[in-house]
């Protein structure tokens, strides 16, 4: 089905659209060496202004994750994974995503996995699949 | 002599009917509320000079919180000297922080604090009314919702469910232990004539209940209802002349340490630390001096978190600790949630702890009434927003 998209700004652009090229972006402080998420016009922890956005390698771990059992929308599949996925560039950097292509039953936490793209409209949103199959 | 940090204690309570649903409008439970605790504190409206709120009325009536405190004013004819409502706080309570504030500031005499909420008669139009799928309009500009929806993130308790995964994996914690929450209370609901679910409950029922999203299960999360809450809190002088004792608002923890997102956060503590060492390192009492804990429990795992986050136990020991069901039964060490929470009392969303803690206090919680009542935390909150408020009857 399709899902909620998010609004396009200049913040959020290059994760939102990176797909297309089949990159993941992630901000990244210069002052710092830091990478962050969500992406802002400032590095939270230093303050610069010198980010921007830079490809990741789209590896990441499962950190943690749930099944949902419940028919929120008789359009969604059931049952779904929704996971908080670990980037392999930096320990925390972590955000909500979906692990698709696996049994839900195989997922579990430390689980590695890869980006992959799910194309809609205007945006490109980043879920994750078994490594081996990447 | 002043009456605690902010000069202020709770001098009434009252509380409308807890239904599932009620045929009463979210205004007449709401003023249905506010004149029964107007009235407990030995008061008039014409005595109450301000009206505070979380969240207020944030959506144009949302069931989620259909009255704010602009809509109560004008209803009960209040003067205010002070007045607030609003989402962007420390939890759901924020009304009881913002009411000692105004009262510690001096602007105001005696303020009613209320939260309404109608999300059971909601759900009779609209079964997805609580869900997150129509929390943000066409495309999610939301800083907040922009990383969720998208992923499918139909409630809270998608993330929530990520948080008590986190758990299990980090301190074995299981199941089993968890359920001892929702079974515990669903004792004490039984002993409150205004819970929603009130039959017993035992572990295989909860163990048998249905997934919703893994490892949580139907009885981990919290029951809809249309209800009303309201407290008037007053000022130190004018408590001391009023019909109840007047229980002191000792210290609050509003500490928010981390950003607000859901997944940017400690899963497996949340807030719960940052709020509860700000409430503890403003006051000489410590977690062993508490009477009674009235926390969140709108997922049986937040409960766990608060329990572990404000000191009552170990980090990563919640599950021992509520195992069984003894320590926090009524005649535990720490009575939980005594009048069944927010699981089988009713969703009341926040105030209802406050509520309850100050009906324990003051010796009137009839067959739940527990047997040393001087003193109780009520926290409340899950993910990057919570708070917390330590209560004393001197």
């Amino acid at each position: 089905m399709s899902r909620k998209l998010p609004a396009l700004t200049p913040d959020n652009r290059a994760f939102w659209q990176g797909g297309e090229q089949g990159r993941l972006m992630i901000h990244h402080c210069g002052h710092c060496d830091r990478w962050f998420h969500p992406p802002a016009p400032v590095c939270s922890r230093c303050c610069s202004r010198s980010v921007e956005p830079r490809p990741v390698s789209g590896k990441a771990s499962v950190y943690s994750f749930t099944v949902n059992r419940q028919i929120w929308d008789t359009a969604l599949p059931d049952p779904y994974v929704v996971a908080i996925v670990e980037l392999v560039e930096q320990p925390g950097l972590r955000f909500v995503s979906n692990v698709t292509d696996c049994p839900v039953d195989a997922v579990h936490v430390g689980m590695k996995v890869a980006v992959h793209f799910l194309a809609q409209e205007d945006v490109w949103i980043p879920l994750f699949r078994p490594e081996a199959q990447s | 002599m002043t009456m605690g940090p902010f000069n202020a204690a709770v001098t009434g309570i009252g509380q409308s009917e807890v239904a599932r649903p009620s045929a009463r409008s979210g205004m007449q439970l709401t003023v249905d509320a506010a004149l029964l605790a107007i009235a407990d504190a030995g008061l008039t409206v014409a005595d109450i000079d301000g009206v505070v709120c979380w969240p207020g009325d944030t959506d144009n009536g949302s069931s989620f919180s259909p009255v704010g405190p602009l809509a109560l004013k004008s209803v009960l004819g209040i003067e205010t000297n002070w007045m607030s409502g609003g989402y962007e706080g420390p939890g759901p309570l924020t009304g009881i922080i913002n009411a000692a504030m105004a009262i510690g500031a001096g602007l105001c005499r005696n303020i009613l604090v209320f939260r309404t909420i109608t999300e059971s008669s909601a759900r009779l139009v609209d079964r997805n009314a609580a869900s997150l799928a129509n929390k943000t309009a066409g495309r999610d500009s939301s800083f907040f919702w922009q990383w969720y929806t998208p992923f499918n993130v139909r409630s809270a308790i998608n993330l929530i469910a990520m948080y008590a995964q986190r758990h299990f994996h980090e301190y074995g914690t299981t199941s089993e232990q968890l359920g001892w929450i929702p079974v515990t209370l669903r004792r004490n609901a039984a002993r409150n004539p205004k819970a929603i679910f009130r039959d017993p409950i035992t572990i295989d029922d909860y163990m048998g209940s249905r997934i919703i999203s893994t490892p949580l299960r139907l009885l981990d999360c919290d029951v809809h209802c249309d209800a009303s809450t309201a407290l008037v809190v007053s000022r130190g002088d004018v408590a001391r002349d009023l019909r109840n004792q007047p229980l002191r608002i000792e210290a609050v923890g509003s500490a928010l340490k981390q950003p607000w997102s859901w997944d940017q956060i400690s899963l497996t503590e949340m807030v719960t630390r940052d709020v509860a060492r700000m409430m503890w390192s403003r006051t000489d009492y410590k977690p062993e001096n508490v009477h009674m804990a009235q926390l969140y429990d709108g997922f049986s795992i937040l409960t766990l978190m608060w329990l572990e986050g404000l000191g009552f136990c170990g980090r990563g020991e919640g599950g021992a600790f509520v195992e069984g069901g003894t320590r926090i039964a009524l005649d535990g060490i720490l009575p939980l949630n005594t009048n069944g929470g927010q699981l089988s009392g009713g969703r009341t969303h926040g105030l209802g702890y406050m509520h309850e803690a100050c009906l324990q206090l003051w010796g009137r919680a009839g067959d739940r009434q527990i047997e040393k009542h001087d003193v109780a935390v009520a926290a409340a909150g899950g993910g990057p927003l919570g708070g917390s408020v330590l209560i004393v009857r001197d």
